[in-house]
């Protein structure tokens, strides 16, 4: 094999020209990182004057913390309802508009915009939306006899929250399964025809079980997106209420850390978060490399 | 198996693209069809009307006594084998095979009796666990042909299916399908741009241009009683020599040049003469007219001498004994001769003749 290399003449040349790059990723991402680690293995007192190693302490507390499990429990819900809707209607838009002969380029225009929002923003629309006083659904749905309040009733303030973050990831969605829905062949839909299998049958049959790699590859980055990504979105409609009830992880690092003040626990938390990410991270590469294929 | 019946067919796109127009073709129960025609002409996408792939803009379609104009692809109970085979490859050979068949509610053990006659009629039981990418082209090719074959449809539709092999593979994969076609007996239509596989596989050729039927015939019909300047340009290979001429009196001159006379039931006046490779024969010296030699082609078993008679630019197919030199003098027997009007390159007909070249 003969692969092309470049080589500088002077040594240095190659390190300094990696260095901006290094120097972003080490100030931003690794130097904060360690610090995390380290403090969660460390107690501060309430004026931060004085900080004592208590080894895995805060990591012991955290397990036997009833709002951490709460909040376990509200991620576990949260992050796999989030995808399976913007997965879902992603895949449910692509293909219809895959069906679709004339318009398809305006509606995928308009499908996309939504991911040009920002998400604090796509959370102050829906909050609107849903706003059980000045809102337009609430006032939709007490036509229908439901009384909708996300401030008092836990269901809805879920429903609210998971809305209100699937929304622009459906945008991304759909583009990744246009893009697959593209790379079928026509041929292998109209022999599918040929063979005797109507619309719905060729979807599940055929269409569907050729998308698996994208659907898998999906999955898994809107489940890191719902775990990690959701902050502005909850932190503009709920804020975590009522009762704890949408306090997904990401958040409580954030309550814990910023306004309790409590930055071991803090610290042990995104700890446990970093876990999580590596470990999805390395689902999806050994995965979708190997195991999702046909 | 059933016959094919199509009237008046055309097919105009949105925005007024004519792909098809007023396509009549008669086929008989069993016969094998190839359609065949430059890239552009229609024959793919009268095939696929056939299919019930894309919608027929008038006329009609008939498979068996049924016409088919409104019915689903699926149950027009035909099969269509694709240029890129169109495998399902997240299936097994097998699962392939009888995906058609499961869907139509074929019980079990029939599934099996069927796929397993088919894989042993095309030679690919070793394959039938295997995904499609595990293939050679070769096999893939087969597996697409089984996949028609199971079913046991009314009509095989081929699109192209050979295009993709290389040049050795698509010769003995074209005598398969003939031979194929000839034992199961089920009416094709196939469509080709290569006049080889037009000329060897089918009973009788159609020939498209523009959307249009140029001729309907038996291949060696075709090839010897061309109906236009195109059907001759487009059958044969090398393709039929074509060169204005001018007849009078019986003589046929060429840029002044008369290289033939006794020619009966031609008016005089201008017109294309047509003249086939192989006719044009090497004369003795002193008779016929100068042959100035271009370029040859040794093709083994023959040769072809490129040159010009008269600025003409005209191909012969000879034998590779004969010496060459840079001028020869050639001579046409008159019966050998094609005329075609100049203006519609039309086949003029000799009613004095029976059909020339036999």
């Amino acid at each position: 094999m003969q692969t092309k290399r470049t080589v500088f003449g002077n040594r240095l040349l190659p390190y300094a020209l990696l260095l901006p790059q290094l120097a972003v990723t080490v100030v931003f991402f690794l130097w904060p990182a360690a610090q995390a680690v380290l403090q969660s293995f460390q107690r501060e007192d309430a004026f931060g004057l004085s900080t004592t190693w208590v080894g895995l302490t805060n990591y012991a507390d955290l397990l036997s913390d009833p709002t951490y499990l709460n909040s376990l429990k509200v991620t576990a819900i949260f992050a796999p309802a989030v995808t399976l809707l913007s997965v879902g209607l992603g895949l449910i838009f692509a293909a219809s508009l895959d069906r679709l002969a004339r318009g398809s380029r305006v509606y995928a225009a308009l499908l996309v915009w939504p991911y040009a929002v920002a998400p604090a923003i796509g959370g102050i629309m829906w909050w609107f939306l849903f706003n059980p006083t000045i809102g337009l659904l609430p006032y939709l749905l007490a036509m229908v006899g439901y009384r909708w309040d996300h401030a008092l009733q836990p269901t809805d303030a879920m429903i609210l929250v998971v809305i209100a973050a699937s929304w622009k990831q459906v945008s991304y969605n759909f583009l990744f399964f246009m893009a697959g829905l593209q790379a079928i062949p026509k041929s292998m839909i109209e022999a599918a025809a040929i063979d005797g299998a109507g619309p719905v049958k060729r979807f599940f049959t055929i269409v569907f079980p050729l998308l698996s790699p994208t659907t898998f590859f999906l999955a898994v980055i809107n489940l890191v997106y719902a775990m990690f990504d959701t902050f502005p979105v909850i932190h503009a409609t709920t804020g975590g209420n009522p009762a704890q009830s949408t306090n997904i992880l990401v958040y409580k690092v954030f309550v814990d850390g910023f306004i309790g003040l409590n930055l071991g626990s803090s610290a042990a938390q995104s700890v446990v978060l970093m876990a999580i990410v590596v470990a999805l991270t390395v689902i999806q590469f050994k995965w979708v490399e190997r195991k999702v294929t046909y | 198996m059933s016959a094919i019946e199509i009237v008046a067919v055309s097919k105009v796109y949105a925005g007024g693209v004519r792909a098809v127009s007023d396509v009549s073709l008669a086929i008989a129960d069993g016969e094998f069809i190839v359609l065949v025609g430059p890239s552009g002409c229609g024959k793919s996408t009268l095939l696929r009307m056939i299919a019930g792939l894309e919608s027929i803009s008038s006329g009609t379609v008939a498979i068996g006594s049924r016409v088919v104009n409104e019915v689903d692809p699926a149950a027009r109970n035909i099969a269509m084998v694709f240029q890129n085979y169109a495998l399902y490859p997240h299936m097994s050979v097998y699962d392939n095979l009888a995906y058609g068949l499961r869907n139509r509610g074929v019980p079990k053990a029939d599934i099996d009796a069927r796929v397993a006659e088919a894989a042993r009629m095309l030679e690919i039981q070793p394959f039938l666990d295997r995904k499609p990418k595990q293939l050679s082209g070769g096999q893939r090719q087969r597996v697409a042909m089984g996949r028609a074959i199971v079913r046991k449809p009314d009509a095989f539709l081929f699109d192209e299916p050979l295009s993709n092999l290389d040049a050795k593979l698509r010769v003995s994969m074209r005598g398969e399908i003939r031979q194929l076609q000839r034992r199961l007996g089920v009416t094709s239509v196939y469509v080709t741009h290569d006049q080889l596989e037009a000329m060897t596989l089918a009973d009788r050729i159609v020939v498209l241009n523009s959307g249009r039927i140029e001729q309907v015939g038996r291949p060696l019909d075709v090839y010897h009683t061309p109906a236009s300047t195109f059907v001759a340009s487009f059958i044969g290979s090398p393709a039929m020599n074509l060169a204005d001429a001018e007849v009078a009196g019986g003589c046929v001159a060429i840029g002044g040049r008369e290289v033939a006379s006794g020619v009966t039931g031609i008016a005089d006046g201008k017109l294309t003469v047509g003249l086939r490779a192989e006719d044009i024969q090497p004369a003795a010296s002193g008779a016929g007219v100068p042959f100035a030699v271009r370029y040859i082609e040794e093709l083994g078993a023959q040769r072809l001498v490129h040159g010009s008679v008269e600025g003409r630019h005209l191909t012969m197919a000879l034998s590779p004994d004969l010496p060459l030199a840079d001028e020869i003098r050639v001579t046409v027997a008159a019966d050998r001769l094609h005329f075609f009007d100049a203006e519609s390159g039309r086949r003029m007909a000799r009613p004095a003749h029976a059909p020339a070249g036999r």
